[in-house]
């Protein structure tokens, strides 16, 4: 995984809510092996048409917001079920943030493993930002800071741990792999046995 | 040390596994007693685990099977069938290598137990009372019918678990919903469900683990359960559970993978102190009236937009709410009943075990899928097919004009070639009405296996208790 510290981008926006995972990537593209190349299929059925050909009205497909790494959604963003290969596939796109005012639980999970940065806001912040598309944006990862273009600057929560693997890239399986005394222990001393 | 005695269930059986306690830098270590794995959701994992050269830590807490890309024709034998596309049946491959590679007890093709992961663990007795329960999959949820905390994770957190069984977990927090009083006659568990999720939004849940409880609920026999617990991450939850009882015990006793003798003794004495106490305290409640229900459907694209089936659809008051009418081509203030039929599912780890089926039959028996309606029952599993078969269900279904199927996830999500053509309308026992969900532009309407059976007779959107 990728450390991530500082960003900066412009928003591409989508202005949706309860975005699910099925939109994010849809089933048929699920019986993948691995998690490359999946960028092609993120928002499959709302980027194109029957014939393949894209949507000129859907956001993503504007060329002025092509490199745009800060997703802005509707609130509840990631609904619906635990495939990771939504994050794989928002991040093989190209995003590094999502920004939301509100995450499903397996959504933000997933996207914490990857190195993909789900942003909670307040409404107020939320809403300015649906309002105003394609302005660039500052976060400060470490300081869990989001900055907006007049300067005002927006804390966002994060859990402590997931903040530190994200900014130091390294993945958690490392650390759960340091605990084998712990779990070893555990599993000779509980009082019963699954 | 004293045990307070104001806990919730889900707290005791979360105290009861964590390895290492969290902090504010750093979350649990929490550790699983049982991992469901199956084909899609596995492969990257198991190729973490190559890379770095690590085992599977407990192969005998994992158990596997295949059911989500498997085709559901049926044919003669296993090795007949036709997997839909090149990709699936390499995933099917890797499937089988991996348990093979890792020692893990796989339910494959050719076994009499395959069927839908959330079918075959309760089916086998593998699913138990204070367990801890995860699989790469966020209907997991339906195992805390037994009163286990069963959540859905992620492929990353699913190599966590294969190699040390244990994940890291920040403690959710908890949500009562009671459902007092008793069910009218013909309001099912699915009807329960997604009367809450409509009361409490497909977000009411999130972060939260539910707890399940009140008269309504204590009269609903397991499979009634599982399908109220499956659906808890409609709601956004983290988990759903269900203090476990004598319907719970009498349920598990003599399955294959439940403890035999005095152990047996042993475990139900256990499992008698898991239900929260008196005075459990939970971070939020909300009350539903179970007299009040009535049989359910979705309008939407999501499974808290639902109204009775008889009631009209409530009217546009935002951009998203417009966009899902429009998808579902649903008027507002019209009921669903109006809507024409083109395709009915029965089946799914929502409604695919056998007292679904027996609900469905009960409707089909004597009586037609009508004219221009595509039926399709498939079973949870090859059990529930098997036992299905034994009482001639099957023959019910194949007299009424419906396709009698191998057990899988089939229709619920397409992925196995198992999908509702663009632009038609599909009345699904399922758990999912998202756009697209089960065929790029299928419109999807969430019901009962009643409501759906009487659908398939009737050729548009029929409250079940008028058919009886």
């Amino acid at each position: 995984m990728e450390a991530l510290t500082t960003l900066r981008s412009r928003t591409v926006i989508l202005p949706i809510r309860d975005i699910d995972t099925d939109q994010i990537i849809p089933a048929r593209f699920l019986t993948t092996t691995t998690r490359e190349g999946l960028g092609e299929a993120l928002f499959q059925d709302l980027r194109y048409d029957r014939d393949g050909a894209e949507r000129a009205d859907f956001p993503l497909n504007d060329p002025a917001m092509r490199d745009c790494e800060i997703l802005v959604a509707g609130n509840n963003f990631g609904c619906g079920s635990s495939r990771e290969h939504a994050p794989w596939a928002l991040l093989d796109y190209g995003f590094k943030a999502v920004i939301s005012t509100e995450f499903a639980d397996i959504f933000r999970n997933n996207s914490l493993k990857n190195g993909l940065l789900p942003i909670i806001v307040d409404k107020d912040t939320h809403e300015w930002l649906l309002a105003n598309p394609g302005v660039e944006l500052r976060v400060d990862v470490e300081a869990s800071q989001l900055e907006l273009p007049d300067g005002r600057v927006v804390e966002y929560p994060i859990d402590a741990f997931a903040r530190y693997c994200l900014t130091q890239g390294i993945d958690q399986l490392g650390y759960l792999l340091q605990q084998s005394d712990a779990i070893a222990t555990f599993e000779e001393t509980r009082s019963w046995k699954p | 040390m004293a045990v307070p005695d104001d806990r919730t269930l889900f707290e005791k059986v979360w105290a009861e596994h964590v390895v290492v306690p969290e902090t504010p830098e750093t979350p649990a270590v929490l550790y699983i007693d049982l991992h469901l794995i199956h084909e899609v959701t596995t492969p990257q994992a198991f190729s973490l685990l190559r890379e770095r050269g690590l085992a599977v830590r407990r192969p005998d807490l994992t158990l596997a099977t295949m059911d989500h890309s498997t085709p559901t024709m049926p044919v003669t034998s296993f090795r007949d069938l036709a997997v839909v596309g090149e990709s699936a049946a390499n995933q099917i491959r890797q499937m089988e290598e991996n348990c093979r590679d890792f020692g893990i007890d796989l339910y494959g093709f050719g076994s009499d137990h395959r069927g839908i992961v959330h079918v075959i663990g309760p089916e086998l007795g593998a699913s138990q009372p204070g367990k801890t329960i995860v699989c790469g999959d966020s209907h997991t949820s339906t195992h805390g019918a037994f009163g286990a905390l069963a959540f859905g994770i992620g492929t990353t957190e699913v190599g966590h678990v294969l190699a040390t069984q244990c994940l890291l977990q920040r403690k959710p927090k908890s949500l009562a919903v009671n459902v007092a009083g008793r069910l009218p006659a013909g309001v099912t568990a699915k009807d329960v469900i997604l009367a809450i999720i409509g009361e409490i939004g497909v977000d009411g849940g999130t972060g939260h683990v539910i707890e399940y409880r009140g008269e309504a609920i204590r009269a609903l026999d397991m499979e009634s359960r599982m399908t109220i617990c499956n659906m808890s991450i409609e709601a956004g939850a983290r988990a759903g559970l269900i203090g476990p009882d004598d319907t719970t015990f009498d349920y598990l006793a003599g399955r294959p993978r439940v403890p035999q003798g005095d152990a047996w003794d042993a475990a139900v004495n256990r499992w008698r102190s898991l239900c929260s106490d008196s005075d459990a305290r939970f971070d939020k409640s909300v009350s539903i009236d179970a007299a009040a229900l009535q049989p359910m459907v979705t309008f939407g694209t999501n499974p808290g937009m639902v109204v009775g089936v008889n009631d009209p659809v409530p009217d546009a008051h935002d951009a998203s709410f417009r966009k899902a009418l429009e998808y579902m081509q649903v008027t507002p203030g019209k009921p669903m009943s109006e809507n024409p039929v083109d395709v009915v599912f029965v089946g799914s780890c929502t409604n695919g075990r056998l007292s679904d089926l027996q609900q469905a039959a009960a409707v089909l028996e004597g009586r037609k899928v009508a004219d221009g309606v595509r039926m399709l029952v498939v079973p949870g599993s090859q059990q529930v097919k098997r036992q299905a078969e034994a009482l001639g269900l099957h023959r019910i279904f194949a007299d009424a004009g419906a396709e009698w199927r191998e057990s899988g996830c089939s229709m619920c999500l397409g992925m196995n070639g198992d999908t509702v053509p663009s632009g038609q309308l599909s009345v699904s026992t399922s758990n999912r009405n998202f756009e697209g969900r089960q065929g790029i532009g299928a419109r999807t309407v969430l019901a009962s296996p009643a409501t759906a059976a009487a659908s398939a007779v009737m050729g548009r959107v029929t409250d079940p208790r008028k058919l009886t």
